[in-house]
């Protein structure tokens, strides 16, 4: 892995657990004649580990509750991780207080799915906009304010003299623009992205993508991408982990990681894209279903599922091992060379 | 022979207080038995109400302003309320989006299937239950006895769409409307129903009218697509050449607009060494019209690079082309 000192964000066996169980009284159960108190709780991300380097996009995916959202929000701030470490170039960030946080805010913003629920709807677009500059720049003139926001409205591909409209009056990928811009405009280096571009339309889809490749080009800005699209992930990655049931199975580079998947899931992920054109791959079928995140699978989190499960995979839990192409992948097979 | 389902110059309008939007506007297109054909578009180009026209389903304030549908030779559009009702759900079946809101959530899916069967069919209880559990099989539920008395919470999104497939097979329908059928499901989840519909659709020689938004999907099911865009269809084709040589321009920006297909080159090349090239997808500015202001003439014109003064004054027609194609463009050859 490499050093904390290039990585821009680092996480060191990040755990996110909720407790779901609710008040005193839910808790208590009858059991044999006495009565127990029971704790419920969602294993959202299981001890991942990895490193963001300096202008790439990272993209997290997998499928609906894998814990790729968590893993974002917890990676920003938005949840106290339970266990383990985040470092932001080598600083620790996990376990700050509020305004300790403040500093960082400005270097990683984020950018939510739904542009229709992360706007607030009784506000200007450039209200919208100028609120976090005048938060994170205090005494900053009205002139300079204005400009800036201008600049990134600009950049975004918002006319600036829409300034004065409400987000309803905008189409959904207008809005996303301006989600975007408004991420942009205390001018961060880290740009967490949870889903951008699923609720778009395809042609409006391109539009955005395009948007942040160009943006991430000129501001030379870091992306931790979140996405269940793998096709589009594959267009816009330079690095790419698969998440499954918050635990990672397997982090390489875009082309190593779709040209050359090593992980079982990952596989069979992969071969379930739909191709435009060429003749339907196989699908590899995986029987059963996700198993529930409270009460994960002894061993690795995969194995009911696995095709290559054995008894060493029911009981042991899979580290991350570094292949010779620099790949991560977790899985006692891959290990042993039976995958 | 003639064709399973003929729908021609079908038009739905949606009437407002002094005018009407035309949601659906001159479509028309046939599917032989057995014969596989996906409506293509983006959210708004009218693709599920063209689905829900043809079982005469538009409801109030939309209304079947002309055109008509012929199933196996009768006109679904003026049919009344008794043949339509004993072709609904029977001879033509319908799969929605998200199998939550199809199923009755306080009834056991038991219930529900051998509900529909009887509705359609003079069969005991006990006959119906076998049938019932003969298309969950086909469906590949494990242990279906035992699924039988399970209400629908108890299952997962997959298991609840393979369920929703199972009551539209109950009747051995010759045509299934699927609407954005795995839209709401994970990719893993996608692939196995897609693959289970295919297979269902070729072993009980049904035919299959796909409506999704998915490029993708659509090409691995289907034997013909028709790419709507603002009410009409702008092409349609065979799904191989369609997908691969697209003829109207719109059908070209979407489908430069896919990732996968800005990579296509680099598809199957695993060249770690070599440093990826990410380029830029093809975008087509601007956004759908509102059906509202759909443009005058062709309502690509706005967003069209090849837009010339015709298309701006007379809206094509789908019409032949070159080589046996339809398309809707004038500057199309």
């Amino acid at each position: 892995m490499t050093n904390q000192i290039t990585a821009l964000l680092s996480l060191r066996n990040v755990i996110k657990h909720f407790d779901i169980s609710g008040g005193l009284l839910d808790q208590l159960r009858l059991s044999g004649g006495r009565i127990t108190r029971k704790r419920t709780v969602v294993h959202a991300v299981n001890d991942v580990s990895f490193d963001i380097l300096p202008g790439e996009t990272l993209s997290v995916v997998g499928e609906s509750g894998c814990g790729k959202s968590t893993l974002a929000r917890t990676v920003i701030g938005l949840y106290r991780a339970t266990g383990g470490e985040i470092l932001y170039r080598g600083e620790r960030i996990d376990n700050l207080s509020d305004n300790g946080m403040l500093p960082y805010r400005t270097r990683m913003q984020m950018v939510f799915q739904d542009p229709y629920a992360s706007l607030n709807p009784r506000m200007k677009v450039r209200e919208i906009l100028e609120e976090p500059v005048r938060f994170h720049n205090p005494g900053i003139s009205d002139a300079d304010v204005r400009s800036r926001v201008a600049d990134v409205m600009e950049q975004v591909g918002v006319n600036p003299l829409w300034g004065v409209r409400y987000p309803h009056e905008f189409s959904g990928g207008q809005r996303q623009r301006i989600s975007i811009a408004r991420a942009l405009v205390v001018d961060p280096e880290f740009i967490v992205a949870d889903e951008p571009i699923s609720a778009l339309d395809v042609s409006i889809q391109a539009q955005v993508l395009n948007l942040m490749m160009d943006l991430q080009e000129q501001r030379n800005l870091t992306y931790l991408f979140i996405s269940h699209d793998l096709s589009v992930v594959e267009h816009i990655s330079t690095r790419v982990a698969v998440m499954y049931l918050g635990s990672l199975c397997e982090l390489a580079s875009a082309e190593d990681l779709f040209g050359n998947p090593r992980h079982p899931y990952t596989q069979a992920l992969l071969s379930a894209i739909p191709r435009v054109g060429g003749k339907a791959a196989a699908h590899i079928k995986l029987s059963g279903d996700v198993p529930t995140p409270i009460n994960l699978p002894s061993g690795c989190v995969f194995h009911g599922r696995c095709p290559h499960a054995n008894a060493r995979c029911m009981q042991e839990v899979p580290k991350a091992r570094q292949l010779e192409s620099g790949a991560l992948v977790a899985c006692h097979g891959v290990e042993e060379g039976r995958v | 022979m003639q064709p399973l389902l003929d729908v021609s110059n079908l038009t739905v309008k949606f009437a407002l207080r002094d005018t009407a939007l035309t949601a659906v506007n001159d479509v028309s297109f046939t599917l032989a038995k057995g014969e596989r054909l996906g409506l293509v578009g983006e959210s708004g180009a009218g693709k599920s109400v063209t689905g829900f026209s043809i079982l005469n389903l538009v409801s109030k304030p939309g209304f079947i302003a002309g055109g008509s549908v012929l199933f196996e030779g009768k006109d679904l559009t003026r049919a009344d309320a008794e043949t339509l009702r004993d072709i609904r759900g029977n001879r033509i079946s319908m799969i929605f989006q998200d199998p939550m809101m199809t199923l009755n959530p306080v009834l056991t899916v038991g219930t529900q299937m051998i509900e529909t069967i009887r509705a359609h069919m003079k069969v005991t209880r006990k006959e119906a239950e076998a049938i019932a559990l003969d298309k969950l099989r086909k469906v590949y539920i494990p242990s279906p006895e035992r699924r039988l008395g399970q209400y629908p919470h108890e299952f997962s999104g997959g298991m609840r769409q393979r369920i929703v497939i199972a009551i539209a097979l109950l009747t051995s329908p010759s045509l299934i409307i699927a609407d954005e059928p795995t839209t709401a499901l994970d990719v893993t989840i996608q692939a196995e129903i897609m693959d289970l519909l295919l297979e269902l659709c070729q072993s009980e020689d049904m035919g299959l009218i796909l409506i999704t938004h998915d490029l993708g999907v659509v090409s691995q099911v289907t034997q013909k697509i028709a790419v709507m865009y603002a009410g009409g269809i702008v092409e349609m084709g065979d799904t191989a050449k369609v997908v691969g040589e697209p003829l109207h321009p719109y059908t070209r920006g979407l489908l430069g607009a896919l990732p996968q297909c800005a990579d296509k080159a680099d598809c199957g090349l695993a060249d770690v060494a070599a440093p990826r090239v990410r380029r830029r997808l093809n975008q087509i500015p601007g956004s759908m019209p509102s059906l509202s202001d759909v443009p005058r003439g062709c309502p690509f014109n706005n967003r069209c690079e090849l837009c010339e003064t015709v298309c701006t004054t007379t809206r094509p027609l789908l019409e032949v082309k070159s080589d046996g194609r339809m398309a809707a463009c004038h500057m199309v050859a």
